[in-house]
Order: structure tokens, then sequence, then C-alpha cells
């Protein structure tokens, strides 16, 4: 075989030869052991992830948002996540505009929370950034949630105020289809 | 597996040529019959095969139980329901599984207390006891998984919660979240494969049961006075004196066990998980199974998220390093009266913190929580090798006969052969 000029030359045994094609096939049979037990592993794993259906059921959805009053917070699911869809009263607008960064755990401006020109609608994720609970709306001493498995307590716009939630609560994908609708799961710039 | 094999002689033509060829009888017989068991064991001595029976019940409950449920999102709750309704005895099986779980967990804490107190970490059973470690995790993680089968609200906010844990991992949290939930969130593909999991587990745990018991009849057992067997007078053969007793004690963790299951099969649980999974309503007081209650108060006790989930398998993980931490040669804490002490506020600490796990995370609470965290780390880290240095330990007994019957006394006869009684130490 050729192979054999391609291996180094074997040291046991005093026989060069038969060195080579043994350290050939030790190396050989080890690389494809390799190969082999990636080509199996890969596919379990890979099997775990979210699949086709899944992912397909990930689609856009509309929300209008005619029926929501001032104040009222609505449950949309995007997903299988739980999505806050937040009518702001004009005072928490206010309040929420003049909170200072400094206050903040995870600093962000008001106009970031919004779309523009939509200041009186946030749209957040709502599990809590901690751990995943749903946190309770209205609640705590932000005008905004709080989580009754940790404590962590969000404002208006989901804001983290109180630990020990790390960040704000993230904005998902979504744009203004009309004034009254609209869109998640495109259109805008996923948050962190 | 203690390489006694040579006691055993078969005595039928058949048995002779059965052991020739496949020598499981004499595995057996000097495994669980002639194996020469300290003379001074107390009832601490008795949870392993406590925590054997419950291995053996909750497989048999939980391969009935899979018999009926549905391991779906919308059909989960609603199969448990009816194996507590419509199934024949199926309100055994599920309040026996699930309250099986717990003491399981009861007599695995009793066990892991008899390692600590009486030291029987220390070599030459590093092996053996990091093993158990093994299984204590394994344990932990069919429980987690277990627990949110019956897709209840407890189910599915604490399957929320654990997975986001591990979401706290740096760069591949994530991916293992995603992994796990097979999807966005935690939902149908996520009870489906926990069921799938939960099933593989038990067998995973009854493997490293086999290696257990097999490292402990290669180093022989520890004993109250922490001193080896050194002659046949130390040892009495396992059959009878050894089974009979864990017969005996096994009967009686059996009523406490009747207790919860017939008059209180609900009490360990929470009645949140009788309301069907809802993922757009966390319930108020959220809180773990007992017996997790010391890691949860751990993970609250730090304010920042990832340093919170370090901590809290940390506070399992330093279990394994024990045997490196402890420098005294001393084993028995009944011959280290300072450690001693420090050992019994460390079980106080722990205890404290497990009720503290169950409190709401606000103000003294989470103060206390926080120096019985501090306690318990320093315990294994600081405690455990100072006290080696420094303490000056009582003097131990000559042999554990003169540890039962007081210096001085000979008492006439041997349990066993002197031959197989060294056989543990010296060979294998």
């Amino acid at each position: 075989m050729a192979t054999t000029s391609a291996t180094a030359p074997g040291t046991r045994d005093g026989s060069p030869e038969e060195g080579s094609r043994r350290d050939f096939l030790f190396l050989a049979t080890g690389a494809g052991l390799a190969v082999g037990a990636g080509a199996v592993v890969w596919p379990l794993i890979s099997s775990m992830a979210p699949d086709a259906e899944t992912i397909a059921a990930g689609a856009p959805i509309e929300v209008d948002l005619m029926p929501i009053q001032d104040g009222q917070i609505v449950n949309v699911f995007w997903r299988g996540k739980l999505i806050f869809v937040r009518k702001l009263t004009a005072k928490e607008v206010t309040d929420m505009q003049a909170v200072p960064l400094s206050a903040m755990i995870d600093p962000a401006a008001f106009p970031t929370r919004v779309k523009n020109g939509h200041d009186q609608w946030l749209v957040v994720y709502g599990n809590c950034t901690h751990l995943g609970c749903v946190p309770i709306g209205h609640q705590g001493n932000f005008e905004g949630w709080a989580c009754p498995c940790h404590g962590s307590q969000f404002d208006a716009v989901g804001r983290v105020r109180h630990g020990p939630a790390p960040i704000n609560l993230p904005i998902p994908p979504y744009a203004f289809e009309t004034d009254t609708k609209i869109r998640i799961g495109e259109g805008g710039k996923e948050a962190a | 597996m203690s390489g006694t094999a040579s006691t055993y002689v078969p005595k039928s033509r058949v048995a002779k040529w059965f052991e020739a060829r496949l020598p499981i009888a004499g595995l057996v017989h000097s495994s669980f019959i002639a194996y020469p068991v300290p003379r001074n064991l107390n009832y601490f001595w008795t949870f392993g095969a406590i925590l054997a029976a419950f291995l053996g019940i909750q497989i048999i409950t939980g391969v009935w139980l899979a018999m009926h449920y549905e391991p779906s999102a919308t059909g989960a709750f609603n199969s448990v329901e009816k194996i507590m309704r419509d199934v024949n005895y199926g309100w055994l099986l599920r309040y026996a599984h699930a309250n099986g779980a717990s003491m399981f967990f009861i007599a695995v804490y009793v066990h892991m207390f008899r390692a600590l107190y009486y030291g029987s970490y220390k070599a030459p059973r590093e092996v053996l006891y990091i093993l158990g470690v093994v299984i204590y995790l394994l344990m932990m993680a069919t429980a987690f998984l277990g627990y949110t089968l019956p897709w209840g609200q407890m189910s599915f906010w604490g399957a929320t919660v654990i997975t986001n844990i591990l979401a706290a991992i740096p760069v591949v949290g994530d991916t293992i979240q995603t992994l796990l939930w097979g999807g966005y969130s935690v939902g149908n593909p996520t009870v489906n494969r926990f069921f799938s999991l939960h099933y593989l587990l038990p067998w995973m745990i009854a493997g490293v049961v086999v290696l257990h018991v097999w490292a402990l009849h290669v180093t022989g057992q520890n004993n109250p006075a922490g001193i080896p067997i050194k002659s046949g007078k130390d040892a009495v053969p396992f059959t009878p004196y050894a089974t009979v007793k864990d017969v005996f004690a096994t009967c009686v963790f059996m009523i406490l066990f009747s207790w919860f299951l017939f008059y209180q099969p609900n009490y360990l649980g929470h009645a949140d998980n009788y309301i069907a999974a809802n993922p757009a309503v966390t319930p108020a007081h959220i809180v773990p199974e007992w017996y997790f209650l010391p890691f949860y108060a751990i993970l609250r006790a730090v304010p920042s998220k990832l340093g919170g989930v370090i901590l809290m398998f940390s506070a399992v993980i330093i279990l394994a390093f024990a045997p490196w931490l402890d420098w005294s040669r001393i084993r028995s804490c009944n011959y280290r009266p300072i450690y001693r002490q420090f050992f019994w506020v460390f079980i106080g600490a722990t205890l404290l913190l497990g009720w503290l796990g169950s409190q709401p995370p606000e103000g003294g609470y989470v103060l206390a929580a926080q120096i019985c965290t501090a306690y318990y780390f320093a315990h294994f880290l600081i405690v455990m090798p100072l006290c080696g240095l420094f303490e000056t330990p009582k003097a131990l007994p000559a042999s554990i006969l003169e540890s039962v019957t007081g210096p001085g006394k000979q008492v006439s006869g041997s349990g066993i052969p002197a031959g197989a009684a060294a056989a543990p130490t010296t060979k294998g």
C-alpha cells in the first residue's frame, strides 16, 4: 500500500515497515472512531432542538389594539412565549419619561422602550428576566410589575427597578401595521 | 465482589455445574451472607438497605404509572387525574410514587448525615463516597424531572425556573435551555422529553448503586468507632446479623411511609399542582419540594443571578471534595470534641437554610440565609481543614470489640473466622 510512506516510520520492535503500518492502522482506527462517535452524537443532540413544526408555529401574529383601554395589560402568546401589550396612561408616559437613568439597574431611556410616535404602547416579553416567572401587573412601587417569585420589580415600560432580575423585560420584534394594529414576530430588532 | 468467593462451596451437582460457569451464587454469598460486618454498627447503617428498598419501590410504581400516563402538554394533567379516579389502585400507585420520592430523600439525608458524622468519606472510602454524591445528583435530577410530569402549576413553573437557572450558565446556557425546551419556551416537547429522561435516570442510579455497593465491599464498612476490623472478633457475618437488622429497620421506616401514604398523601406536595399548567399566571408563592429547600435558599441568598446559580451548584459539588478538605485522620466525630461542635452548627445551618428556603425572599430572611450560606461553605473550606490541624482527638478504642464491650474485657468466641473478617481490607 502506498499509505506506508504517508506516516512516520515506526520505532517499535525494530521493523520500520511493520511499525509504520501498525501506526497507520492505529491512527486511522482512532480517527474513524472519533468521526463515527461525532456522527452518532450530532443527530442525537440536534434532534432535541426545536423541530420544524415548532419553528413553523412561530410565524408572526397580529394584535388588534382597538379594544385595549388606557392602563390595560393584555396577554398574547408568540412562539409559546407570553407577551404583555400595555396601553400606558398619559400620566404613566410622563412619569416614565421623567425617570433619571441613574435610578435604573439596566439603564434605558424611554424612547428605546416604545416605537417612535407610539408613546402609549408598550410590547414586552412577560417573563421575569430572573428565573422566568410572570410578574403581576399594576403591582410594586414603580407603576409596573412585581414578580411573585423572587421579588423583582419593573416599571411601567418594563425596566427593572428592583433586583434580583438583572435586565429589563426584553422587547420582542414587532412593528405597527396601522395605528391600531401591530404585528409581532418581525419588523423590528429583537432586544437581547 | 469482595474477592472472598472462596468461602462459598456449592453442594449439589447442579450448583457446582452452574458455579463453574457463572459464579453468581458465590458472589451473592460473599457479598450478602459471609460478608464481615463490624459488630458495633448502629441503626444509621441500615439506611443503605432502606434506600435500596425505595429505589425498588420508585421503579416499580413508576413503571406501572407510565402505563397510564400521557406525556403531552394537553394530556398529562388529565391523565394524572384519570390515574387518580379511574385506574384501579391508581391513587395508590401515584401516592406511593410521590411520597416514595420524599421518603427516598429523607433516607438519603440520614445516610449522608451518617457518612459526614462518622467520617465515612475518608481514605480508603473516597471513591465509594463520591459515587454516593453522584447518586445524590442523579436523584435530584430525577426528582425534578418527575415533579414536572403532572403538568400542574408547580410543575410548569418549577420547570420554567430550573431551566432558567441553567440559562445563566455563560456561553452555552441558552443553547442548553433551548435543547431542554425543544422550543422557545417550556411546552409540549419539554414534557415529552422530561418523561423520557425521568424514565432513564433511575436506571443510571441503579447502575451507580451497583458500583457503590461494589466499592463498599472492597473497602468494608466504616463503623461508629471509625477504626478498621482487626480480628474476627470485631465482626459478625452479614447474614443473619445485618440482613435481619436491615429488614427490621426497613419495616419501621415503612410505618413512616405508610403514615404519609395513607393519612397525609398531599402533605408534602403543593395544592397549586392540582391546577393545570397555565403559562400566563405564576402561583403567588412558588417553592420547590422540601428536599431542595436548602439549595433554593442559597440560590436566593445571592443578589446576582449567575452568582446564586454558581453557589447553589457549588453547595452540592463541594460534598465530593470532603475527603480532601478534612485533614483529620480520625474518622468518627465521637472522638473529635472540637469538630463535633462545628459539625452540629453545620447541621443546624443546613436545616435553617431549609426553613428559610420556604419563606418569602424578603428582609431578615435573606440576611439569615446569607449568614447560613456563609457558614455552610466555611464549614467545608475553613473548619474542616483547620480542625484537622489543631484539634486533639480523644483516645480511640483499641478495637471495635473493645468499643462495644469496654476496655480490658474478653469475649469468648468469634463472630466469624479471622481470615474472612480480614478479607475486605486486604483483598479486593
